[in-house]
């Protein structure tokens, strides 16, 4: 499973998680509290240079991720050229796109185990209610290892559909796939109960 | 406790994988993916608890960078767009399904389930949904409301097909449906 992290070192990947997550946080609320135009122009004109200082293939895959803004950019020019109120829907559209840009740029600079240590931080306090940290990471790695497992038995029933209906299988397919869902939750359980389960594991 | 965590852990998964799938797209026109489905099976099979959990689960890997929202999204962004209301209002979804099914025991498991998706996953979920948006896009609770009635129905058809799904589970693995196994 392909993690979004970009593989083009910058500088920012050897920051600390949580330091780039807190600052995310504050600047994030921060947006929120400038209502010009003219100031979210030049704030996103910003993100921009950031983006584009690690070089041309970091700042494309930068814009890619925020091209899936595209309908609501489209619906709040329409609705604000429709009121008249141009500055207000310029500044609502650049602080959107400032905000998705800066979440995506603490993403593309952080390593998938360093967002793992920043949540086995901040869920530390949750032992008190009864949850592990262990037990939290080990769910995060089966989830990343068992999707693709998922999909690809989902891939295989939709082709065999495919092999004996012209017509799309749709949600048809949808039934079986849960049930080898299940059973694949009976087996993944068993192999960790027959490996000792939960009770052999180190809390780190 | 190894078997709730693998059921949690297998449904996130799920969830992910019905996004991915391009075969499973329920379209109209608009390919519409089956992803909020899976929040209201994570309800309407896991029950309130668990089935929140597994949706809390796969929201934390789609956060901490793994692309398993659909159309290959994912990452802190995903969380800062006009849609993280939906994305936040998907947990309760799924526990308000669950503690329908698991406390309403006087119809048909169709039912019941298919009406529980509705008051989880469509209400509760386009509440959260059209409060993010509002405060995203600067506008008010009833023009946002507007900006999404048109995928209302597509997830209407949802629950009905959850409902549908729960009780054909519930005959295929009747131990597996929790969110019943519970309430007996």
């Amino acid at each position: 499973m392909i993690s979004l992290t970009s593989p083009i070192r910058t500088k920012a990947h050897s920051w600390p998680a949580g330091a780039k997550l807190a600052t995310l946080c504050v600047s994030t609320v921060a947006l929120f509290y400038v209502q010009n135009a003219a100031i979210h122009a030049a704030i996103f004109a910003g993100i921009l240079t950031l983006y584009a200082l690690p070089g041309g293939a970091f700042f494309m895959t930068g814009l890619r991720a925020l091209r899936l803004l595209w309908p609501f950019i489209v619906v709040v020019a329409i609705w604000h050229l429709w009121t008249g109120e141009v500055a207000l829907g310029a500044a609502v559209i650049l602080r959107m796109m400032s905000a998705v840009a800066l979440a995506n740029l603490v993403t593309m600079t952080t390593l998938l185990s360093d967002m793992i240590d920043v949540v086995r931080t901040i869920t530390r306090p949750l032992a008190r209610f009864g949850l592990r940290p262990n037990i939290l990471e080990l769910a995060i790695a089966l989830v990343i290892r068992l999707t693709p497992v998922l999909v690809e038995k989902g891939s295989l029933l939709s082709q065999s559909w495919r092999a004996r209906s012209c017509r799309p299988s749709g949600w048809r397919i949808i039934l079986p796939f849960t049930v080898l869902a299940l059973d694949d939750a009976d087996q993944v359980a068993e192999a960790l109960r027959a490996r000792g389960g939960f009770d052999t594991m180190k809390d780190t | 406790m190894e078997k709730n965590v693998t059921l949690i852990a297998l449904f996130a998964g799920l969830i992910a994988a019905l996004g991915i799938i391009p075969a499973i797209t329920l379209g109209f026109g608009v390919p519409i993916t089956a992803q909020s489905l899976g929040v209201m099976l994570c309800g309407t099979i896991l029950g309130s608890k668990r089935g929140g959990l597994a949706v809390l689960l796969f929201l934390l890997v789609v956060a901490i960078g793994v692309p398993l929202l659909s159309g290959g999204r994912g990452g802190l962004g995903v969380f800062a767009s006009p849609s993280a209301g939906f994305l936040i209002g998907w947990p309760v979804a799924a526990f308000v399904t669950g503690l329908i099914v698991e406390k309403w025991n006087g119809a048909p498991l169709m039912i019941i389930a298919g009406i529980a998706s509705v008051v989880g996953g469509v209400i509760v979920m386009y509440a959260f949904g059209i409060v993010g948006m509002s405060i995203a896009l600067d506008k008010t609770l009833l023009e946002s409301t507007g900006l999404v009635t048109a995928f209302i129905p597509g997830d209407l058809l949802k629950a009905g097909i959850a409902g549908m799904l729960t009780s054909a589970l519930a005959k295929a693995r009747p131990a597996s449906v929790l969110s019943r196994a519970d309430a007996v």
